[in-house]
This record gives structure tokens, sequence and C-alpha cells, in this order.
């Protein structure tokens, strides 16, 4: 029992590292379950990636990083928009190209300087054990916004997932809905990079929300689904990490993914055997 | 306001251009429809069946002329008072959302953002399932229904919203015998409450039939009058026999006053 209790326990910032990462697991469900119904995959994939150069320019002029993040996705929510609209280009092709574009202008940005290499390791994949006071209270405001947005939200979230027609005729502007639906996801990519970090921050919007879908048969359930799994998923890369000196950040999202696929072959497994016995009852 | 909105009449047109970006599908249409009234738009795939739906229901804008929905342009009228069944909802499938789940958003119209459901709009959404013969398949994932059962599942939330104009896109699309003749019965029963219907279709026989008034477009307005006026061997051959021959609707021409079964292909 004490491999599960005493790190935490004992250590403040195994607790500290802990509550960031519910925070995070809590935020990127929500977001991550309208990505996964809007089909929004790839801008959440892009957002993660997107905001590298945002970071490194706010690591220069030695402001918070989350504030260059929150520049980034300004820009690539922008950048999308406009091509999408200005353009015959269909959105996935606008979201491909700010995607590389900023992915690149970031690399860019920190190849220039040396020093830059830890810097670079952080952004990527996080210092889920170096979190901050500061930095959990902004998460835990912004985790409760994103949960307002999304009770408040419910129902033109759900008729754009089901028809976006059917949401502009029953009321609710498809565009201002999308936009704010984007807003959350940039939200959740912004204020988890420092925990999680921007490579691994999509694992934890798509992995669990992914668990949530394969099980849920309405969309409170595959909220409280992903929640659960998002946290299973803390606790256990957390711990994983601690007692075999491994990459935290990327054992969570490890067990997230892992999770995924256990959930996925037993549920195939499972639905053979019913084809099977049902085929034997017929035969 | 609701009271105002049943003075005036559901759907008025005048000279009425519709189609999309400045590309006129059908130009110059004109008509009424009055309270509890139907009225069939009949025509081919891509012969402006559609464009005017969605003009109607405020998709897609006005391109000329006038078309006043209760009085309002479109865009401009209470959302609660119209409700449109398109034709796709391809998402349908990936979502993990119950029948019910589906039928229940017929309702968001009328509650709007806040709107909290009540034990009636429980019953409503439980009237309108068993008015399509799907009450037992309330708790189903949707992605398991055939597609029959989700056309019925998507009317059932189309009679959710009890609005006073009903705007159906090919409604009988997918459904079997059975579940026309359920789709007729609550079309009846919408029109007693004072509700108005316009609906597209290629369902001429039966649907037209109890329409009050029919619409033939073959991207123009072939014929405009009660059922028996416009359904002339000429009108029905104008309107689909040129335009796509070789297709099922065929029978139409063989047998265009429709008291016969129409061949199934």
């Amino acid at each position: 029992m004490d491999i599960f209790i005493t790190p935490f326990s004992t250590n403040p910032f195994m607790v500290q590292a802990l509550i960031a990462g519910i925070l995070v697991a809590i935020a990127c469900a929500i977001a991550g379950t309208f990505i996964i119904l809007r089909g929004l995959a790839f801008i959440g994939d892009a957002l993660a990636h997107g905001v590298l150069p945002g970071i490194a320019v706010a690591i220069l002029l030695n402001i918070p990083g989350i504030v260059g993040a929150a520049a980034g996705s300004a820009v690539m929510i922008g950048g999308i928009t406009l091509i999408t609209q200005r353009s015959k280009l269909s959105s996935d092709t606008a979201i491909g190209l700010l995607f590389v574009g900023m992915l690149s202008l970031g690399v860019v940005i920190v190849s220039r300087s040396s020093s830059f290499s830890g810097d670079l390791t952080n952004i990527l994949f996080g210092e889920i054990f170096g979190v901050s006071m500061v930095s959990i209270i902004v998460q835990l405001v912004a985790t409760v916004i994103i949960i307002g947005i999304a009770l408040i939200c419910t129902r033109p979230f759900l008729l754009l997932a089901f028809d976006p027609e059917s949401a502009k005729v029953a009321g609710f502007s498809p565009r201002i809905y999308h936009n704010l639906m984007l807003f959350m996801i940039a939200l959740t990519v912004i204020v988890s990079f420092q925990t999680v970090g921007t490579l691994l921050v999509f694992g934890m919007l798509i992995a669990p929300a992914g668990s949530g879908a394969l099980l849920a048969r309405r969309i409170e359930s595959m909220i409280a689904w992903t929640i659960l799994f998002g946290i299973i998923s803390v606790y256990a890369g957390l711990l994983v990490s601690y007692h075999m000196n491994l990459a935290a950040s990327a054992s969570i999202t490890l067990v997230a993914v892992i999770i995924f696929f256990l959930i996925f072959i037993v549920q195939n497994i499972r639905t053979r055997g019913i084809i099977k016995e049902t085929k034997t009852e017929h035969g | 306001m609701v009271k105002d909105l049943t003075k005036t009449l559901p759907v008025t047109t005048s000279r009425l251009n519709i189609g999309y970006k400045n590309e006129i599908v059908v130009p110059d249409i004109n008509f009424e429809l009055g309270k509890g009234e139907a009225v069939a738009l009949i025509g081919t795939n891509g012969s402006g069946k559609s464009t005017l739906l969605k003009t109607i229901v405020g998709l897609i804008p006005v391109l000329g002329g006038e078309l006043r929905i209760f009085g309002q342009p479109p865009g401009k009228v209470n959302r609660a008072a119209i409700a449109y069944l398109g034709q796709f909802h391809s998402s349908a499938f990936i979502l993990p959302i119950r029948a019910i789940d589906v039928v229940r958003m017929g309702r968001f119209p009328v509650k709007g953002l806040w709107g909290r459901m009540d034990s009636e709009d429980d019953d409503i959404i439980k009237q309108a399932m068993k008015t399509m013969g799907v009450e037992n398949l309330a708790e189903k994932p949707v992605r398991s229904l055939s597609g029959g059962q989700q056309q019925r599942i998507f009317l059932s939330q189309v009679l959710a919203q009890r609005a006073g104009l009903l705007v159906l896109d090919e409604p009988t699309a997918g459904l079997d015998a059975g579940g026309r003749e359920l789709y007729l019965q609550a079309l009846h029963a919408e029109m007693r409450r004072g509700a108005s219907i316009i609906s597209a279709t290629h369902d001429v026989q039966e649907e037209a039939a109890i329409c009050n008034h029919v619409l033939l477009l073959a991207r123009k307005v072939v014929a405009s009058g009660t059922c028996t006026e416009v359904m002339t061997p000429e009108n029905l051959l104008q309107t689909f026999g040129v335009v796509i021959a070789g297709d099922s609707n065929l029978h139409v021409l063989e047998s265009p006053h429709g008291h016969d079964e129409p061949e199934k292909h």
C-alpha cells in the first residue's frame, strides 16, 4: 500500500504535481470531449504545437510563458479563420499551414540561443514537478472558466456537434459558439502546457476523451468517464515516474493512451464474443 | 408576441428569387401558406426545393423579391416558431448520444440557453417519440440505429418543438411503409393543432395528396396551385421528365394521377 501513498505523503512537490495534473485532467476532459464530438482533433493538435513561438518569444522578452502561449493561440485561430473565410481552401489545409508555420517559427526562435535547449525541453514536456502555487491558482481559475463555458453552452455545443445548420435555425449562432469552443480549447492548452508540455497536452486532450467516447452512451457520462481516466492517468503516471525515475508528463500521457487501447481491445473481444455466441445460437 | 404571430400568415412570398451567392436557382416564386395548411414542393434533385427551404429558415439569404415568415423577414423570426428538418446528419453516427437526447434537442429552440426542462417537456418528448413509433428506442445510442429509425428520431425531434411552421426536407427519406403512415398521421395532427407545413418531397402520390397547395419546381416554378390543378401529365413531364429521365421517379409519368402504389425499385 505504501508504494501508492508514500510518494505523495512525504513529498510536497508530488502533491502539487498531483493537484496541477488533476486540474489539467479536468480541463482537458471537457475540452477533449467537445474536440472529439465536433471533430476538431486536428485544430487541437495544431493549437497545442502552434503556441511554441509565442512561448519562446515570451522567454526571450522575460515575460510569463502563459502570455506568449495566449498570443500564439490567438495568431493560430485568427490565421485559420482568415484563410478559411478568404480562400476556397478547407479548414484542415489552413490548420496544417499555420501548424507547421508556427512550429517552425518556434524552433527557429529557440535555435537562435544556446541557453534555450533546457527551456525547450520544459516547453515541450512541461515541468510538472516545478509547478508553482501561482500556476496552480491560474490553472484553477481557468478550469472553472472552462467548466462554466461548457455548462452554459451545453445546448448550442450539442446542436453544433449534431448539425451546425440546426444550431443556426434554433437561434444559436454557429460562428459565435464555434469560436467559444475554440477559445475553450485554446485556454486549456495555454494553462496546461506548463504542467504537461505543449507536445503532451494534446495526448491529454485526446486519449482520455477517446476512451470516454468508446464507453459512453451520452455526453454527460462521456465527460465523467474522461475525467476519471484523466485523473487515473495523472496519478498512475506520477507514481510510475517517481518509482522508476521516468519522465513524468510522458508517463502520464502514456498511461492515458494505454487505458484507451485496453478499453478498445476488451471492447472488441467482447463484441466478437457476442457475435460468435449469437451465431452459434442461431446456427 | 405569440399572439401576434398567429395573426400573420406563416409564409408569404412575392416575386421571390432564391439561390446561392448571386446565382439564382429559382426566380419569381409566389405563394402563401396559411395557418394549419400544408404546401408540398415537388421536383427532382437540384430543382431548388432545398434552396427554398433553406431560404425560408434563414440559412441562406433572399436574393430578390420578398419573403415573410409570420410577417417578418427570415432570420428575424422567433426561433421557436420554426422547426427544420435538414437532409444530412452525418455526425449523428459518431456522437455518443441516445435517441431521446436527439429528440430533446427539439426543445432547445423553445427553452433557449437557460430555460429549464420540466415534466411538461418530458411529456412532449415522449409523445413525439410515440407518434413516430420509436418510444422503445429512447435509450438506444443513435449510432446503433438504422437509417429509417434515425429518420423517425429526427422527425420526432421536429414534432417535439411544437412549432408554428414545420420546414421538412425529404422527410420520408429512408422510411418504410409503416414509418410513412405514421408520418402522414403526424402531419395531420400537427395541422389540426394549427401548425403549417412546408415539405420537399419526391413522394407525389402520398404526401402531395394531403397538401392544400403544391409547387412544382424545376429551377423555375412549373406550376403552383391545388393538388388536382397542378398534377397534370404535362406539368409532371416538365418537372421530372426532361431533367433526369431514367430515375425511379419515372413511374410518375406512367401514372400521373397517382392512385396506384408507387413501384419499388
